[in-house]
């Protein structure tokens, strides 16, 4: 897999992906602004979604089990899948016994996680995505760029184009407007919801006291694919439990302010198992851990397990916003994909925790107080430095170790670096740095300015004036 | 092993260091005292859904209107046009009227939420989705300010639907614009108690 300076590099190299994702997370930063401001408790709020989230990590194969028990008392059928494989398995099986070669699907997170649309096609199955970004993406033969808004790297003209071009039953003369996209997008799914047998989703929200399934959503196709098919899956990582329906007063306050940046979002959705007479008449759950109990052991990165997938993180990073979500290579990405992905995968994607200043806006916009520079830093420490690097900070440990040695070094690198008098420049604040430096302090220098040591100490200074 | 025991025991062992349990705060707000009525009405006309103060006003001109079996008499009279009651329908004929009416179990004033529990006057979940058009009755004793007031008032383990708007995507560009699947047109009537 490419890594992230290398795939940065790619994305930052498209002005217009750079306009689109800069108006994009504008715009939402803003709307998001302005519904926190109006509530009064909203860090009260954060805090109490934290604390919620920690109970559930904390109490988690016990809460699992009541969930099942109780869905299953409703009428769900609970199965559960160690893997992506195990996953997708169980789903095909069930489509397969359901006599179906298609299905409706609302977006989610775990079953793009899972690779489930490709692992259905291998078995002959189509699964239509219909959520419009996701239709959008999927049109578009492209992969999904951010969590909530998966086509958000392209702007209203590009949307029409790839409508024009790939959706056959664009209607004619077609505009960029956008209430005019949504309208065909209407007309294009409308019939495969009235007559869709089997629908898939995931879930936001598992409610353990009642066995209850929680799916929020804004255009009604979430509605759609939850409540006319006669068969429903929803693939739900362990993590998505809250222990009680009471919590939802927190969590239904916290998510649509913090991902749409609306006070509420259109539409919500919660069922408990089977309920005769309205809605699917069959319903399976798929209870997924595919690298969970890994994020769990980790007494610092478990609290990325608290997620909710709002994605306000990805809107107010600087890095995000520069490369947008391809750059990072994994289906989680942004800051809490930089935490997450790392995490449940071990071993991939160990270039991540790397994709930030830590300027910390992430944490700051988090509904439930994912300390995500903390986890940045501390898989940062994980990862195998390189040798060249591992080397220098031994030395400098041994250097620095010792107040002779450490004086000695700071003479020697002063008189190390006169040579370069011709290159420092002044620096923020007056202080004298490089721009340039040779190889292989160029590495440093390529992105950044190496100061340069003091033309004298403070203990040199406090010598020369007060001795 | 099977996949739910396997499951099971990695989680547990992954909890081997036993994090401490601590207190969950929730002195966060849960009323909103004012005028429910007018911050409701504020909201709903802020995501584009209409609002009335009697039924007569919201069913002027529509031809087709499917109602729950439970629907109230005298919600209808004075309507004209032809009624459909929901008798296990197909979905091909809910697709044919133009509009449906329902009542609600609560409504949220500070979100501009309207909730169904699938309770007395709602019918069951599909009616309210696949007409293009939603007439819902709110009665004012079923406002309430917060988020957290609405809960007790609902049935936790009946199929919900929380309705903020007219269908509605932000998908393109991250702007809000109302119309996609659901019906995309939600008319409020606000009955006073």
């Amino acid at each position: 897999m490419t890594d992230f300076p290398a795939a940065a590099k790619v994305q930052l190299a498209k002005p217009q992906l750079r306009a689109n994702l800069r108006h994009a997370t504008h715009t939402i930063r803003d709307k998001r602004l302005r519904v926190v401001g109006e509530l009064d408790d909203w860090e009260q709020l954060r805090e109490a979604g934290r604390a919620i989230k920690a109970d559930v990590r904390r109490r988690l194969p016990e809460l699992l089990i009541q969930f099942e028990e109780k869905a299953t008392a409703a009428g769900a059928v609970v199965h559960w899948a160690r893997d992506a494989a195990e996953a997708n398995r169980i789903v095909a099986d069930l489509a397969r016994a359901k006599g179906v070669d298609e299905l409706v699907k609302v977006k989610s997170m775990a079953t793009q996680e899972i690779g489930l649309n490709e692992a259905l096609e291998a078995e002959g199955i189509t699964a239509y995505e219909t959520d419009l970004a996701e239709l959008i993406v999927q049109l578009a033969h492209d992969t999904p760029s951010h969590i909530l808004v998966p086509a958000i790297h392209y702007n209203r003209t590009e949307i029409r184009d790839i409508f024009v071009k790939e959706m056959h039953d664009a209607p004619a003369g077609l505009t960029d407007e956008p209430a005019t996209l949504a309208e065909a997008a209407r007309l294009h799914l409308r019939k495969r919801f009235l007559s869709a047998t089997l629908g898939v989703s995931g879930a936001n929200f598992a409610i353990a006291d009642t066995g209850t399934l929680v799916v929020l959503e804004s255009e009604g196709n979430g509605r759609m694919c939850l409540t006319l098919p006669e068969t429903l899956i929803s693939v739900v990582g362990v993590e998505k439990l809250l222990p009680s329906y009471t919590d939802l007063e927190v969590f239904l306050q916290l998510l649509p302010r913090s991902s749409t940046g609306e006070r509420m979002n259109p539409y919500t959705t919660m069922w408990t198992g089977v309920t005769p007479g309205d809605g699917p008449s069959e319903v399976h759950i798929v209870l997924l851990d595919n690298g969970r109990a890994n994020v769990l052991a980790d007494p610092v990165g478990r609290q990325a397990l608290a997620c909710i997938r709002c994605s306000a993180c990805l809107n107010v990073c600087p890095v995000y916003e520069r490369t947008g979500g391809h750059a990072y290579g994994s289906v989680y990405p942004g800051p809490i994909g930089a935490i997450l992905a790392p995490q449940l995968s071990p071993g991939e994607h160990e270039s991540l925790p790397y994709a930030s200043s830590l300027c910390g806006a992430c944490y700051e916009a988090c509904p439930v107080k994912i300390n995500i520079p903390e986890v940045l830093i501390h898989l940062r420490q994980r990862t195998k430095h390189p040798a060249g690097e591992r080397a220098a900070m031994g030395l400098m440990a041994w250097v620095m170790r010792n107040p002779r040695r450490y004086a000695a070094a700071l003479r020697s690198a002063r008189l190390g670096t006169g040579p370069l008098a011709a290159f420092v420049h002044k620096g923020p604040g007056g202080r004298r740095v490089l721009r340039r430096a040779p190889w292989p302090a160029s590495k440093w220098t390529v992105s950044r300015d190496a100061p340069l040591p003091a033309t004298e100490t403070f203990r040199e200074w406090w010598i020369r004036e007060r001795s | 092993m099977n996949a739910r025991d396997a499951i099971l025991a990695r989680l547990r062992s992954a909890l081997a260091d036993e994090p401490a349990a601590e207190p969950i705060p929730r002195d966060y707000g849960r009323h909103l005292d004012g005028d429910l009525v007018e911050l409701l009405t504020d909201r709903l006309v802020d995501y584009k859904a209409r609002v009335h103060r009697s039924i007569g006003d919201a069913l002027a001109g529509i031809q087709t209107l499917l109602v729950p079996h439970d629907v109230p008499g005298d919600w209808l009279t004075g309507y004209t046009g032809k009624t459909v009651v929901d008798e296990r329908r197909s979905v091909e004929e809910l697709d044919q009227v133009d509009a449906v009416l329902t009542g609600c179990a609560v409504a949220i004033a500070q979100t501009g939420t309207i909730v169904l529990d699938g309770g007395p006057t709602q019918g069951r979940r599909a009616i309210t989705l696949v007409p293009d058009r939603h007439v819902v009755v709110v009665r004012a004793e079923q406002i309430v300010g917060r988020v957290p007031e609405a809960l007790p008032r609902l049935a936790p383990t009946r199929p919900q639907t929380w309705i903020s708007g007219p269908s509605a995507t932000s998908d393109i560009e991250l702007n809000r614009v109302e119309g996609v699947h659901g019906p995309r047109t939600l008319d409020v009537v606000i009955l006073d108690a």
